[in-house]
């Protein structure tokens, strides 16, 4: 074995020591959140590594105790129309500003970016005196509305950014076949554009369906409520007990679903680069 | 290129800024719809004296809110707390980011693993997972204490979010956890939209995969992984829940948007509590200017494509 | 789309004919046995009166759901009729929320105990009805003070000696794991309540007298702290410094400590089955500071209070004076262990039989300390935090008793105002 062969292998081992160390830093919490939903009481109190007496109650608890299918549903219906409508708005404003040279065009990107450097406390009063003021409290549309202060400057930075990396050739074709922008944006750098977009939303909708402090304050019922308000919403028999058991046992619920999900959208990320479409 | 005649090029460029504007007003509506008023009034009631059990209308009253915060040394204690954390977190994100961005974007084995075990953070709402790693670190029942006690690592258990030495660093980690699979996500978009005859052109070259990554990928990847740090160190400097959950009102660990919470809602003190925010508001802008010009982002001039 | 719908559904409520039927919306507890419990008091309400009640869950961590509220109250809103309210909110919420004693005889409000009543009166006016009442307390491992011998300890200094020598003793056995004391040590709202104990169990007082003084910078205050300061690490665990009620909990259900400073609500679940150390706990009143000085614990507990923007303000009135009704009231103490406010409800056979130590702990629940909410009325959260930093930093080692009261009297005149409040 020649000592480059080695060297490679050894560079090579390294890494997937590396890579299984992150593996058992992401995964170990998660399969502590399987365990703990796993049991009751006061087994919360005690460290084993697999209790001895699996609780499967406390999932049926998560949806004995309050509409928590329906809280899912709100979370998927909330985070999907926000990502569809914060795409829809940002990959036109990102063509403008990636591909058109004009003036301010800097000083929007800025002010796009400072939208985003509120802490949320501070929007909360205002945006829940705007939801009031439109009659949207209590509902999802006010979350939808709320959402996208936050999901609209990303969407828009994030693809302005890749649309900008796009290479000039390709527009420039277009342009002398005498193409309008409306075109060559969704004729040419859509279909491009496919793994940045699958990113993206996906990042928007995590963000979206991990939203907490909006998604309290603007609803009030629990047929409103998301996922994440209405697991921080369950409570033991008095104010101070904290039910861990159903607590894990339903975000172990929600999370089996986007995993799913993402998988599915994580093997379009990379088809994107097999269909060898983008070539510069 | 350079053939092309004057003329018709300002004007195809005229109707391409007609088209812009257009193409942008949706966005920038929509923007202001949403954020205008938020905005606005939490700047406005930052020189007034608004509180929420009072309910006569707030009167101005100036730069004094922002003098009283300019000489409260728990906000600056706060600042302090805040920084630290969004650098050495956002630091330790881009490297682990684009390590696991690598592996997912090599053809190699585990992928599909890999691919998995990086969602699963992100997919429990933060408000649980804080509350999970808050009872993992727990100093007598936790799960860390115990494995680093069976490994033998240390002696007794460490109390990691009450001793105020380890309490940030608690934090930090948990912060890894949470959020690299966003930098490793964007990470490998940027990764997927490279062309692959680079590659082919560096294998020939003879250039080993180190020298590849940073001779070639690295500067072709870097608008986009600037973006993506951009906003990491946004959130970071925005790190609320975090701190909340994990070590409560500590001062020792307090962010800035604990300090500003704590005035604006717990002491109701609505216009000092604004100050605090917009002086926030003034970190992270500064903090932006400075990661714009040293990661040379172009924002305004410059051609599109390379 | 939406709007259309609500335009329809108006229209159709409009030609229905008038009725006194009215929607009450309630905010009590979240789920669990608390909310369950309001839900059938509410309930029971609605069918007497041919009301419809709506219930509204909210956060359990007093500090969020206090966010809430304001918010709906700042903005005004009708949208929730009855408010569950912390023993420390009337003072700070007090401007939002209606007089409630033109409602309520004399005779009926005289059978709670004062100190609440007191606590919920503001201004003059009494802003909500005392509905549960709670009050820290000692639990103890009642195995381990007969193995070694021990008396409940009567004084704080008897509890660290106790707590040391059966510490020690059983180390030495081989259990490593066992402290001597758990606490709320973290630094939060419980770190004052538990602090209060600790002072005015010394006679230093409650932070801020009734008429505003301020009174914490007393060498009684600041031996309390310093005592305190040296259980962390000696018979508390370092940890105990970010122990909430469920922290502290969990080391003592697992058998890790001989002593715990909790609420009532730890009873019940330390005698669950599967508990480690259930029949093996008592529970006691906390300790007195000194030979014959007296037992001090902070009033905790919730209340009922209806807002100014109530769009059915008798109702909910009404829907109030039900619930903190004494039949009520006896009605949760036995179904779910809550500390009546009514006094004679300490002599009820039926609740005394379903909580024995109801009885022997009714001058702790009377005599409870409330902390100095009234007073400091919309700043009292500043005056807490101010509070709990001083003594986290007590605690934590990175300043001395005296020092530390020294500058929390100074914080405390200015947010104060020089005690005009």
């Amino acid at each position: 074995m020649s000592a480059r062969r080695l060297r490679r292998l050894v560079g090579r081992a390294a890494f997937a020591l590396l890579l299984a160390a992150i593996a058992l830093y992401t995964l170990f919490p998660f399969y502590w959140a399987v365990v703990s939903s796993l049991k009751a009481g006061s087994a919360l109190f005690t460290v084993e590594a697999f209790p001895a007496r699996p609780a499967w109650d406390n999932y049926a608890a998560v949806f004995r105790d309050g509409p928590f299918a329906r809280n899912i549903l709100n979370s998927v219906v909330v985070a999907g129309s926000v990502v569809a409508i914060s795409l829809a708005l940002a990959v036109t404003a990102a063509f403008a500003l990636g591909r058109v040279v004009f003036r301010g065009r800097g000083l929007m990107l800025s002010a796009i970016l400072a939208v985003s450097m509120f802490p949320q406390v501070a929007v909360l009063a205002g945006l829940f005196e705007l939801i009031r003021a439109l009659g949207l409290y209590n509902s999802l549309g006010g979350l939808v509305l709320s959402y996208l202060i936050f999901t609209l400057p990303f969407t828009t930075w994030v693809l302005t950014t890749f649309m900008r990396e796009m290479p000039l050739e390709l527009e420039e074709a277009a342009v002398i076949d005498g193409a309008t922008p409306w075109i060559v944006l969704t004729r040419i750098f859509l279909p491009l554009m496919g793994p940045a977009m699958v990113t993206t939303a996906l990042l928007a909708f995590i963000a979206a369906w991990n939203e907490f402090l909006f998604a309290l304050t603007f609803t009030l019922t629990d047929e409103m409520r998301t996922v994440p308000v209405a697991i921080a919403l369950i409570s033991g028999s008095s104010s101070f007990e904290l039910p861990w058991g159903r607590i894990m046992a339903a975000s172990v619920i929600v999370t089996v679903p986007l995993i799913a999900l993402a998988l599915v959208f994580q093997r379009r990320i990379v088809a994107g680069l097999t269909a060898g479409a983008v070539k510069g | 290129m350079v053939a092309r005649a004057r003329r018709g090029l300002s004007a195809l460029a005229l109707e391409r800024r007609r088209a812009a504007w257009l193409f942008l007003l949706p966005m920038v509506v929509a923007l202001l719809l949403v954020a205008g008023w938020p905005l606005a009034r939490t700047i406005w009631l930052s020189f007034t004296d608004a509180r929420l059990d009072d309910l006569a209308p707030p009167a101005f009253v100036g730069l004094l809110n922002y003098a009283f915060l300019a000489e409260d040394p728990e906000w600056w204690g706060a600042v302090r707390n805040t920084l630290v954390f969004a650098i050495v977190s956002v630091a330790i994100e881009t490297v682990l980011g684009i390590v696991i961005a690598l592996a997912l974007d090599a053809r190699m084995r585990g992928r599909g693993l890999m691919r998995a075990a990086m969602l699963v953070p992100w997919a429990i709402p933060t408000v649980v997972s804080a509350q999970m790693w808050g009872w993992m670190l727990h100093d007598q029942v936790g799960v860390v204490n115990e494995a680093l006690l069976g490994l033998g690592l240390i002696a007794e258990p460490l109390a990691f979010t009450a001793d105020p030495d380890l309490a940030l660093w608690a934090v930090v980690a948990v912060d890894v956890w949470k959020t690299t699979p966003f930098m490793a996500l964007l990470t490998l978009a940027a990764l997927q939209l490279l062309p692959g005859e680079l590659y082919e052109a560096a294998e020939i070259d003879g250039l080993g995969p180190v020298g590849r990554f940073f001779r070639i990928t690295l500067p072709l990847i870097r608008p986009a992984l600037m973006v993506a740090i951009i906003f990491r160190t946004l959130d970071a400097l925005r790190v609320f829940d975090l701190m909340y959950v994990l070590t409560g009102g500590s001062a020792a660990t307090a962010s800035m948007s604990v300090y500003a919470r704590r005035h604006l809602v717990e002491f109701q003190d609505v216009g000092y509590g604004s100050a605090a925010a917009t002086g926030l508001f003034l970190v992270i802008a500064a903090a932006t200017v400075l990661l714009v010009t040293l990661g040379r982002v172009r924002l305004g001039a410059g051609e599109p494509g390379r | 789309m939406r709007l259309t719908l609500a335009a329809a559904l108006a229209a159709c409520f409009a030609i229905l004919p008038a009725r006194a039927e009215v929607t009450l919306t309630v905010s009590c507890g979240a789920v669990g046995i608390e909310a369950a419990l309001c839900r059938e008091g509410a309930e029971a309400w609605a069918r007497e009166t041919g009301n419809r009640v709506e219930m509204v869950s909210t956060p359990a961590g007093s500090t969020e759901r206090l966010a809430l509220y304001q918010q709906l109250l700042a903005a005004r809103s009708g949208d929730i009729d009855v408010l569950q309210l912390d023993v420390v909110w009337p003072g700070i919420l007090g401007a939002h929320l209606l007089d409630l004693a033109p409602h309520v005889d004399r005779a009926t409000l005289d059978a709670h105990f004062p100190a609440v009543v007191a606590n919920n009166t503001v201004d003059g006016r009494l802003v909500a009805m005392p509905w549960f009442t709670n009050a820290g307390v000692l639990y103890y491992r009642r195995d381990l003070l007969e193995k070694h011998g021990h008396p409940v300890p009567a004084t704080w200094e008897a509890l660290a000696e106790t707590a040391q020598a059966i510490m020690q003793a059983e180390r030495a056995a081989g259990d490593a794991r066992l402290w001597g004391f758990v606490f709320q040590g973290r630094a939060y709202e419980g770190l004052t309540v538990n602090a209060l104990e600790w002072i005015a169990s010394h006679d230093g007082g409650t932070i801020v007298d009734a008429d505003g003084r301020i009174t914490v910078n007393n060498p009684r205050a600041a031996a309390a702290l310093t005592d305190a300061a040296a259980w962390v690490g000696t018979i508390a665990p370092p940890g105990v410094l970010n122990y909430a009620e469920e922290e502290a909990r969990a080391v003592f259900q697992s058998g890790n400590a001989v002593f715990m400073r909790n609420w009532p609500y730890a009873w019940p679940l330390l005698n669950a089955p599967g508990s480690a150390v259930a029949g093996r706990v008592g529970v006691a009143a906390l300790p007195r500071g000194i030979d014959g000085g007296r037992p001090v614990a902070t009033l905790g507990g919730e209340q009922l209070g209806v807002p100014r923007y109530s769009r059915h303000p008798e109702a909910a009135v009404a829907l109030v004076r039900h619930l903190a009704s004494r039949a009520e009231q006896k009605r949760r103490a036995i179904a779910g262990g809550f500390n009546p406010t009514i006094r004679d409800l300490y002599d009820d056979a039926e609740v005394l039989a379903a909580n024995p130590f109801f009885g022997t702990l009714r001058a702790t629940f009377e005599n409870a300390v409330a902390r100095p909410s009234g007073v400091t009325g919309g700043r009292y959260n500043q005056v807490s935090a101010e509070v709990w930093n001083a003594v986290h930093a007590v605690l934590s080692g990175r300043s001395q008793a005296a020092p530390a009261l020294l500058r929390l009297e100074r914080n405390l005149t200015r947010i104060g105002r020089g005690g005009r409040w």
